[in-house]
């Protein structure tokens, strides 16, 4: 299906392109306009194959979608290029950042400039949060589990593998598979 | 050494149980390293995460940064944070890389079970929760933090939905408000 099938190396420069201007999230926007629009390695349906695996399955959907498509395209030396490509720079651009909040966090310029830069993060997760959420929250059922968990984690600090393994199973169940002429 | 290995368990426990993507481990992770492990402090955390933000890639990289201060925190040589680093990240991204390598290749026996559909409905709401609680676990030190005074939580509280409420009008990208945050703070948080 796959008129050219790139090397390893080919996915590790594509992917480390990504991994160096991907700056403010968004990484799966990015995949796609990479492997689908300007590579045409995968189809639009095969992109939303490999993303729907990458969302189902615990790790970041990013790196996911990089290893798929990369053993897709190249094997398992395919699949080690895309995901190395996609994390080390921001990787080596944090090493820099951290060595640089260590040695000046106690200076109260950049202390408040940083204090800033995380208050301004803390929203952008909750917009995160709520764009994502947007149908859960107002389904009334969904909101039920959303407060449970949140509590359970946030407030309680239960454990995460306890929630997922007593709660996450109710929430499936409630979801079954229902056929049309049965029970 | 023994922290090392502490870093490798724990690490790698949070990749498997990262579903729904990074930020669902939020919770447990500021939970580990800063009550359990005191790897970082709770401010060392909500900064790490927010200079993830704003380094291109995957944001979760951040979790290299904890590393790197948990050996510094444990009084290990500079170059053991290096290594704690790399631990680190190879314990957060290769097990469920693994797991996702080895589903992409019997993906599609699954593909028309009726309970993959379920599965993915059902665990919605459970991972909107988590990122709830991530927003929690940042903000209580990063947005609402007791140990400040009104006026400074005024002003974090303020830039924090003021993000969220441009965020939601206009098209921009976040990196660029992550960096405005910071000239905001450093223009009204100095000496607060």
């Amino acid at each position: 299906m796959n008129t050219s099938s790139p090397t390893p190396s080919a996915l590790f420069a594509a992917f480390f392109r990504i991994g160096v201007t991907s700056f403010g999230g968004g990484l799966v926007a990015y995949l796609r306009d990479e492997i689908v629009t300007n590579k045409s390695w995968m189809t639009e349906d095969e992109f939303l194959a490999a993303l729907e695996i990458g969302q189902t399955l615990p790790g970041l959907n990013s790196v996911n979608v990089a290893i798929i498509a990369g053993r897709k395209l190249a094997g398992p030396f395919g699949a080690i290029a895309a995901a190395t490509g996609l994390v080390i720079p921001g990787a080596v651009i944090l090493c820099i950042l951290g060595f640089l909040y260590v040695r000046f966090h106690k200076n109260p310029d950049v202390a408040a400039a940083l204090a800033g830069i995380a208050a301004a993060a803390v929203g952008l997760l909750l917009q995160v949060t709520l764009k994502i959420g947007a149908k859960q929250f107002l389904n009334p059922i969904d909101l039920v589990f959303i407060l449970l968990t949140f509590v359970l984690v946030g407030l309680c600090h239960v454990s995460l593998p306890v929630v997922l393994f007593l709660v996450a199973p109710f929430a499936i169940i409630l979801r079954r598979p229902r056929k049309e002429a049965s029970k | 050494m023994r922290e090392l290995v502490s870093l490798l368990n724990v690490f790698c426990l949070l990749s498997l149980l990262a579903v729904g993507g990074g930020s669902a481990v939020l919770p447990q992770m500021e939970h580990e390293t800063v009550t359990v492990h005191q790897w970082v402090s709770a401010d060392d955390f909500a900064t790490i995460y927010s200079l993830g933000q704003m380094a291109p890639g995957p944001n979760m990289t951040m979790v290299g940064l904890i590393g790197y201060k948990a050996a510094n925190h444990a009084g290990l040589p500079p170059g053991f944070g290096i290594a704690a680093m790399i631990i680190v990240l190879l314990a957060f991204y290769l097990p469920s890389s693994f797991l996702t390598y080895a589903a992409s290749h019997i993906w599609d026996a699954f593909h028309d079970n009726p309970w993959r559909d379920s599965i993915q409905k059902g665990m919605a709401p459970v991972t909107i929760g988590l990122m709830l609680a991530g927003v929690h676990a940042v903000g209580k030190t990063a947005s609402y933090n007791p140990e400040h005074g009104l006026h400074f939580n005024a002003i974090t509280i303020v830039v924090g939905l003021a993000v969220t409420g441009i965020l939601f009008m206009k098209h921009i990208n976040p990196a660029i408000l992550i960096l405005a945050g910071g000239v905001v703070g450093w223009f009204f948080l100095r000496g607060i």
